[in-house]
């Protein structure tokens, strides 16, 4: 909330390009259409050729509270964000009250002049601690404790400010297609994208487009929010034209696309064979089940026939875990989708998979807990969760994607581990990689599907044929057992909870409980000696870097900008990011690691990934860098945490808390 | 050639109390699975936990032994990947009608095609006869230190409200009965729903067969024991919901329905209650909404290409992405 430029910032503003780098930020109430409009400004840019990474910040509730988008809009690909803001555009009081503070200096905010004298005491929905402290400081500084006043504030730090009377401009188009106002107002975010485009000076063209693009199929929507997006645009232009100094420039565009990590994932599970999709509504999940249930039925390669996924709510996330596990038995690849409480849910579960040598997937969104925590923020609070949820003791693969172009392809690859080696499989992922947008790649031609052991009715008849007998436990050197689909001709078998012998019959014999622990943990040996490293960890920078972080999950981004910046000033820093977490490849890291000070880098309270290296490794972490506020880490904090490290100003845990 | 009852006889030491209802529960499955022409590897028996949870152990076909309450969750998800598979889940009323009794209501809304048969013996035998959901307020069978605190389930009731297509009762010593009730519960098309009335030789001393068979009370002409339970055929009582039925005459079936369901005590109606095959079954409700699911379901589909690449095209999807 200060509005003081940070340490390190001030150097790095001089020499920053004003062209095709700006962060962007819009905000509103929620349901006011804040996520349309970022969608319709993001694909504007996507449209003009240029990069994009942005996040999605929201309460748990349906309308009324804060809301806001902030992205990154660059020439270049662009993977983390900077907590400081260059145009601000607001709908309403609450968020010039909220974001103001976060502007740099020589940049804009857009505002509605209506605002200006709106009471900050009066705003309804305002957090009252931002609240208290606002009217604090205006006190301080002997101003009227209103809105007009925080704009004030603004154009003396050097914010150059925009009134956008969103009334006037509706008159206009209300006058001009005899639409009453109140029937327009719900256009009012994309006026406002429309007027920052204008500011920004982005040809007109790349919006209508990207209207056409976001409201496909609603002709007459399309067509008033292009007029509107015309008036308003031309509005700016004519009133502050060139009075901004950051550009947005088209490029030639590329094969991008732009998604969230929802559809990354659900466009993976697609690709990789998932077939039955259970889940149980939750929030940030649910989204990649809407997803796929919206394109449950697509194309097939090469021929005319098409295909589908069943997409399966269920009573529970008990229910969501153990169907998808009855589909995984009968044969298809299945997944379910969940956060944190209701991976909760879904415990008992996992361990009936686990004892049944079950390929089923859960991919498991975290968020802020514990219980309902914060339900619409961002945390890795789970690792220690995943990895050890349900008693007794199974083998489970947990696997946890860096950004949305991984996550894309461990959604698809998660099913191969289930399948080859017949276990649950976890894949970690989290609210800011769910709920980010980014343009990206996707090359469906680079998953393979290897569908491990798993036999038909002519193998069963060769079995026979032998002299065998089918057996869906059958001790084997790998621990692996041929599977068969429930139904497949020629042979039956049993599977239980209990522990069981080969056939699937319950058996509390001690020398075959012994056989079948051994026979189901060696499959995590396999794991070990068949996955190639490179999907397991990847190493960023120098092999003698005398620092090296470690981190997983969606705070990849975030440490490889900050890397690059300390790069730029002659230190390098090393980074282990950690994709499989179990089995753990404690050599490997260890290797990396060892004569290295490792620095911890998560979204959590107590460094769970650095207390599991050191548990494996025997290696201590040097310095703890967490957060655990809801908000993900911003590339500046990430580089100036890590500086103090190397400066060695850095106490032994910091914790980062910037985000609004 | 047609398959008799030892042909779905797994060779195994069955373990149930001897004088165990579920010996005839069990039996008279076999036997139906048999008469119905069914191959074992056509068929697919899920469980959850307690002594019914044995059940498909004692099977020679697919027999999945779950969670406590759960079998039908597991079975809901095999028979939508596949829905060519014959699927029967067996529950406890501990399993079925207690931990696991949401997903027995929210199984009624769907009506996936599958049996569900719950072994209603009013106690909970493997933990040594706690009072389960199905036991009368204020009985004391004599594993309880007090009589039953809680007020009883009611799950033909329970069935009908939950939208449940066929709900039936049977009684496990009147063997014949439950045969023609399993082989029309397996026959029909949706959730097909079958209380077993079953005494726990261990521990219901109160619900026993000589309860049910009325030898407390006998006919003070013929001195032979009068029956509590009847059968519904035997009254002339008619279950089916036909498509060309009113809504009045669909609303008088219902409230039938539910006034033979408080039937109890002198007596207890067994048989079928109701049945309706007028509601699309949720494959039907799949297909219309994938198009081909039935003749491409999920467990059959081409999910790759001879080289191992993905068999999902998802060039559409990406254009749609496309910035």
């Amino acid at each position: 909330m200060s509005a003081t430029a940070c340490w390190g910032m001030v150097e790095q503003q001089a020499v920053k390009s004003l062209v095709n780098n700006l962060t962007y930020m819009i905000g509103g109430q929620q349901g006011s259409g804040v996520d349309t409009s970022a969608n319709i400004f993001a694909k504007a840019c996507g449209l003009a050729g240029l990069h994009i990474y942005g996040k999605r910040e929201y309460h748990s509730n349906i309308k009324g509270m804060h809301s806001y988008f902030q992205l990154k809009i660059s020439d270049k690909p662009v993977r983390s964000l900077k907590s400081r803001v260059d145009l601000l555009a607001s709908f309403d009081e609450e968020t010039v009250a909220v974001h103001y503070g976060e502007l740099v200096e020589g940049g804009g905010l857009l505002y509605d002049p209506k605002v200006l004298d709106r009471k900050i005491e009066a705003i309804p929905t305002l957090d009252k601690v931002v609240k208290r402290r606002l009217l604090k400081r205006l006190e301080e500084r002997g101003l009227n404790p209103t809105i007009g006043s925080l704009i004030e504030e603004c154009k003396a730090s050097g914010v150059r400010t925009y009134p956008i009377p969103y009334d006037d401009i509706l008159g206009e188009i209300s006058r001009a297609s005899g639409k009453n106002i109140s029937e327009l107002a719900r256009m009012i975010n994309v006026l406002a994208v429309a007027s920052s485009l204008a500011l920004l000076e982005l040809d007109l063209a790349f919006l209508e487009q990207a209207i056409k693009s976001v409201f496909r199929g609603k002709a007459k929507v399309v067509d008033e929010n292009i007029e509107g997006a015309r008036v308003a645009y031309e509005y700016v232009k004519k009133r502050f034209s060139s009075s901004y100094p950051y550009k947005l420039k088209s490029q030639p565009r590329g094969k991008l696309i732009l998604l969230t990590g929802n559809e990354a994932i659900a466009l993976g599970k697609l690709v990789g064979g998932c077939r039955f999709q259970s889940y149980y509504p939750i929030t940030p999940a649910a989204d990649e089940s809407v997803f796929l249930e919206a394109h449950a039925v697509f194309r097939l390669n090469g021929g005319d026939e098409s295909a589908s996924i069943v997409v399966f709510q269920t009573e529970d996330e008990l229910a969501a875990l153990t169907s998808a596990t009855g589909a995984a038995l009968a044969g298809a690849r299945a997944a379910t989708s969940t956060s944190g409480p209701g991976f909760s849910v879904m415990v008992e579960g996992l361990g009936w998979a686990g004892m049944n040598e079950v390929p089923v997937v859960v991919t498991l969104y975290q968020r802020g807990g514990p219980s309902t925590g914060l339900p619409t923020r961002h945390e890795q609070g789970d690792l220690r969760f995943a990895l050890h949820a349900g008693h007794g003791e199974f083998p489970r693969i947990v696997i946890a994607s860096g950004d949305i172009e991984e996550a894309f392809y461990d959604a698809a690859r998660a099913f191969n581990y289930a399948e080859r080696y017949q276990t649950l499989v976890i894949h970690l992922v989290d609210k800011a990689l769910a709920n980010s947008s980014q343009t990206v790649t996707l090359d469906p031609s680079l998953v393979k599907i290897e569908r491990g052991d798993l036999i038909g009715e002519e193998k069963v008849a060769e079995i026979k044929a032998a002299g065998g007998e089918y057996k869906r436990f059958e001790f084997t050197p790998t621990g692996i057992s041929p599977r068969v689909r429930l139904g497949t001709k020629g042979c039956v078998y049993w599977a239980s909870g209990d522990e069981h012998d080969e056939f699937g019959h319950i058996s509390e014999n001690p020398e075959n409980r012994v056989m079948m622990m051994d026979k189901r943990m060696r499959k995590l040996e396999l794991v070990e000696e068949e996955v190639p490293l490179d999907e397991r960890v990847r190493y960023y920078g120098r092999e003698d870097a005398k620092y090296k972080v470690v981190s997983w999950g969606s705070t990849k981004g975030a440490i490889l900008d900050a890397l690059d910046e300390l790069r730029v000033e002659g230190v390098e820093v090393g980074f282990l990011q950690v994709k499989m977490l179990c089995p753990l490849p404690s050599k490997h890291i260890a290797k990396i690691l060892e004569g290295s000070k490792v620095i911890d880098v998560e979204m959590n309270y107590s460094g769970q990934l650095g207390g599991l290296i050191t548990e494996k490794t025997g290696i201590e972490i040097s310095n703890y860098i967490v957060k655990y506020n809801g908000r993900p880490m911003f590339q500046d904090e990430v580089y100036q945490a890590l500086r103090s490290v190397v400066e060695g100003t850095a106490p032994k845990r910091r914790v980062l808390t910037l985000g609004a | 050639m047609a398959l008799k009852l030892v042909d779905f006889k797994e060779q195994i030491h069955n373990d149930w109390c001897p004088g165990c209802g579920n010996f005839g529960i069990l039996s008279v499955l076999q036997s139906a699975l048999a008469e119905l022409e069914l191959e074992p590897d056509d068929v697919v028996i899920f469980s959850g936990i307690g002594c019914s949870g044995k059940l498909p152990h004692f099977v020679k076909a697919y027999g999945i032994h779950t969670l406590h309450g759960r079998p039908l969750p597991y079975a809901i998800g095999a028979k939508l990947a596949n829905p060519n598979l014959e699927v029967i889940a067996v529950s406890g009323d501990g399993d079925g009608l207690g931990i696991g009794v949401s997903h027995f209501i929210h199984a009624g809304r769907r009506n996936v095609d599958l049996t569900y048969i719950v072994h209603d013996n009013g106690v909970y035998g493997l933990t040594k006869g706690q009072a389960s959901p199905t036991l009368r307020y204020g009985v004391k069978t004599k594993a309880l230190p007090e009589p039953n605190i809680n007020e009883a389930i009611n799950p033909i009731f329970l069935a009908l409200s939950a939208g449940v297509t066929f709900i039936a009762r049977g009684y496990a010593y009147d063997t014949r009965h439950l045969k023609e009730i399993f082989m029309k519960a397996i026959k029909h098309r949706g959730f097909a729903f079958v209380d077993v009335l079953q005494p726990c030789p261990t521990y219901n001393d109160v619900n026993t067969k000589a309860f049910y068979s009325g030898e407390d009370r006998l006919d003070p002409v013929t001195k032979k024991p009068r029956p509590r339970v009847y059968r519904l055929e035997d009254v002339g009582y008619d279950p089916v919901v036909r498509a060309d039925m009113t809504k009045e005459q669909v609303m008088a079936k219902i409230s039938k329905v539910i006034e033979l369901s408080f039937e109890w005590g002198d007596r207890i109606p067994i048989g079928v209650f109701y049945q309706n095959e007028n509601i699309l079954t949720f494959e039907q409700r799949l297909d219309l909404r994938l198009r081909n699911y039935l003749s491409n379901p999920p467990a059959k589909q081409r999910i790759s290409t001879p080289e191992g690449f993905p068999a999902a095209d998802i060039t559409e999807i990406l254009q749609e992405l496309a910035v």
